[in-house]
């Protein structure tokens, strides 16, 4: 009895709809392409003239953001606006944790707010997962990014990215190059990739950038850059961070550039048609050559573009999810 | 005076185990079966133990009691009392209050305030260094006058090697216990889970094996060169267990505990962000928990406690690697024990053992013993009583437990603390 206890909370309401996204963990592969469907036809509607649709008409979405980001940021504000939403950003990084105030005691003002969703950015893995456990029922939480754990809504604008550039996923061979250890971002596509069926997924960093037991996620890990790429579909880049200079983890920008830094020389060991990620900022120089950031395999603009869609279909899944979930509640 | 009659006397330390009545007097054991010339029993309090455990008081090796300096998560006053209510009569208190227990003015206090309380006893440990900064040597002698039981620099460890081997050799000259809790905090880091497969799932800091094997392995070899007594308090890992078996094969008198949490819980466990499950050690892998299981079926394990560690309810309400680590068991020790016995893994004079006299042969003190003329400290339970742990019955000011909302089965129905009914259901 004791050994069975568990805690996880669900992102799903009791008929299996998004009611908050947090991971691509344990999502099955219907959903995940009932997201890039969804996402797929706000992308048609995007090149039209009139870019709005009322699907979050009345809606408050908070932007809360302990972290900074403009990216992101950015494109899930686009997204919450094109659904008709209002919107408030709020960067909350400098002023409300600087003065003591807890997680908690934020999300309880918030509340007051009358929001109806979170998008959440969190230095610390597990902090989408704890908002949506504390907030009031009929909150939709999305993660848009927690520490080290997951970046969904980019990991499923790469699927997006993916599945318009190749027509689908199996067969597909997906390389992941760079800071693995610390990325969100590649935990996040492992799920992902591993639930829509790709043939394989590699990973490739130097050891000190590989987290312990990755394999244990379905993954085959690649030290040597030249090996992993091999006749690969997919390469997805990831940033590096400055800071991983001083951490002794790499000796030096440059020797990380010439043994993982994507240039054409390496690129050519991939498949011709492969198509190359990244989630954005670019470091130029130092996981990626100019030439093949902005070449014709490069897919980084599209992701972005890719990126709103993908959000708007979460965004309008989850509360859609969380209005059916409150009528249930009404019926108990 | 006080009778207890009709239990299932337990004391693995007189290799006991019978049903039998027990007399006290003036706070120590004074007859075992039949009745004394001199005990009145028209004045003496009488205690039906029929189909209960009859046992010595529970010895508990590592409580933190949050006082002086964190009470505002706990106090001695409100730990002991939940000692009391799990049946635990003597507890070992760690260095970590705040100011460390470093000074004879912090070892007299806490006892003072626990002899106030009159719930259990609580035994100091010194800090081994100054402050636990590992530079200067606490002064171990008068804190040993002053009632600390042993020394221990706890998670602080003195990475200064030359620096540890004299804080050893000093205590040795003494003969004083020194305790281990290994940890490499440069391997530790800022890490908050077991480093495997769950951690590297869930994007949490990884706290590596070698965290506590390659401390256990230093710790080893200083101790072996000093001759110091010492104890391995708290360790999560198979193989520090069999470095320390391998140390004691080759003459080595080292002991070792292990928290019972570790014995139940994996990383594992933590998925979903439960912070109930954020421990120091860290909880690690099922090959960890099925070595400790076999070491504590072996015998290679000595003792388990409690690690105590209460916190208010934010410390727990947070990001899992923003959250304080710990559980408070203190009043689950004696049901998840019985599980143990329930499994078959360890008999229930075993755990009993693990519990009462082996705990107070490390420490060296008289306790964990019920002959004639030892001290009446008395534990009786019932082991089929089953019971709902809900968040308002905890004792403790402490209720981040995990076991919130489990049937429980085994309780405490009184302890006696020297002969004093300091507990009754």
């Amino acid at each position: 009895m004791i050994e069975s206890i568990d805690h996880n909370s669900s992102q799903l309401n009791a008929s299996g709809q998004l009611k908050h996204f947090l991971t691509t963990e344990d999502l099955s592969a219907t959903l995940l392409n009932e997201i890039l469907d969804t996402a797929n036809s706000f992308l048609d509607m995007s090149s039209q003239q009139v870019k709005k649709v009322p699907l979050l008409r009345g809606k408050t979405v908070v932007n809360l953001f302990f972290e900074p980001s403009t990216r992101t940021s950015s494109t899930f504000e686009l997204a919450a606006k094109r659904l008709s939403a209002d919107v408030l950003n709020l960067n909350i990084s400098s002023s409300s944790t600087s003065k003591g105030e807890s997680l908690k005691d934020t999300l309880m003002t918030l509340e007051a707010m009358h929001a109806d969703m979170f998008v959440v950015r969190h230095p610390d893995s597990g902090a989408a997962h704890f908002i949506a456990n504390q907030v009031t029922p009929n909150i939709a939480v999305i993660n848009a990014g927690d520490g080290r754990h997951a970046h969904p809504t980019q990991a499923m604008l790469d699927m997006l990215t993916i599945k318009r550039c190749k027509g689908g996923f199996s067969g597909l061979v997906v390389a992941i190059v760079g800071d693995i250890l610390h990325s969100r971002v590649a935990r996040s596509q492992i799920h992902a990739l591993r639930t829509l069926g790709v043939a394989e997924i590699r990973v490739i960093a130097p050891k000190t950038l590989i987290p312990k037991d990755i394999e244990s996620m379905g993954v085959k890990v690649y030290t040597d850059m030249q090996q992993g790429i091999k006749d690969c579909d997919v390469v997805g880049m990831l940033r590096l961070q400055k800071e991983r200079m001083n951490s002794a983890l790499l000796p030096s920008e440059s020797e990380f550039f010439k043994l993982y830094g994507l240039d054409s020389e390496k690129l050519k060991l991939a498949k011709p048609d492969a198509i190359v990620m990244h989630p954005g900022p670019i470091n130029r120089g130092v996981e990626i050559e100019s030439a093949v950031a902005d070449g014709p395999q490069s897919t980084i603009l599209q992701q972005v573009t890719n990126g709103i869609a993908v959000r708007m279909a979460v965004m309008s899944m989850a509360i859609s999810g969380q209005l059916n979930s409150s009528v249930q509640r009404q019926y108990q | 005076m006080i009778k207890i009659t009709n239990g299932r006397l337990i004391d693995p330390a007189n290799d006991l185990d019978t049903i039998t009545d027990l007399y006290l007097d003036l706070g120590v054991v004074t007859a075992i079966g039949a009745q004394p010339a001199e005990f009145d029993d028209t004045t003496a309090t009488t205690i039906d133990a029929s189909g209960k455990i009859v046992c010595p008081g529970l010895i508990d090796l590592s409580v933190h009691l949050r006082e002086p300096g964190y009470t505002h998560k706990a106090s001695i006053a409100s730990e002991t009392k939940a000692a009391a209510s799990a049946g635990i009569t003597t507890v070992v208190c760690p260095p970590t209050t705040k100011p460390v227990i470093d000074s004879t003015a912090v070892a007299e206090l806490i006892q003072d305030r626990a002899n106030a309380c009159g719930k259990a006893k609580v035994l100091p440990v010194g800090a081994l260094s100054l402050d636990l900064q590992g530079e200067k040597l606490a002064p171990m002698s008068a804190l040993a006058n002053s009632g600390c039981i042993a020394f221990s620099n706890a998670r602080a460890t003195i990475g200064n090697s030359q620096a540890l081997l004299r804080c050893l050799e000093y205590a040795a000259t003494h003969d004083f216990l020194v305790i281990f809790n290994p940890q490499d905090n440069s391997l530790v880091a800022n890490g908050v889970l077991h480093e495997g497969s769950t951690s590297t799932n869930m994007g949490l800091t990884g706290i590596p094996e070698a965290a506590e094997t390659i401390e256990v392995a230093r710790s080893l070899i200083l101790i072996e060169q000093s001759g110091v007594r010492a104890h391995f308090g708290q360790l999560s890992c198979e193989r520090s267990i069999s470095m320390i078996t391998q140390a004691r094969s080759k003459g080595l008198p080292v002991t070792a505990d292990v928290a019972i949490a570790h014995f139940f819980f994996t990383d594992e466990n933590a998925k979903g962000f439960n912070s109930m499950f954020h421990l120091q050690p860290p909880l690690r892998s099922q090959l960890d928990r099925a070595g400790l299981l076999n070491a504590l079926v072996t015998g290679e394990i000595q003792a388990i406690c409690s690690d105590h560690q209460p916190h208010e309810e934010a410390a727990k309400h947070a990001p899992f690697a923003a959250t304080e680590a710990g559980i408070s068991g203190l009043e689950t020790l004696l049901p998840l024990g019985l599980q143990l016995v329930e499994q078959g893994l360890i008999d229930l004079p075993q755990l009993i053992e693990k519990l009462t006299c082996a705990p107070a042969k490390i420490l060296n003190i008289a306790a964990g013993s019920l002959a004639v003329g030892d001290s009446a400290d008395i534990t009786i339970f019932d082991q089929n009583h089953r019971w709902l742990l809900e968040h308002d019955s905890l004792v403790s000011a402490g209720k981040n437990t995990p076991l919130i909302g489990s049937e429980l089965t085994g309780r405490v129905t009184h302890t006696l603390l020297a002969g004093h009914l300091v507990y009754s259901l």
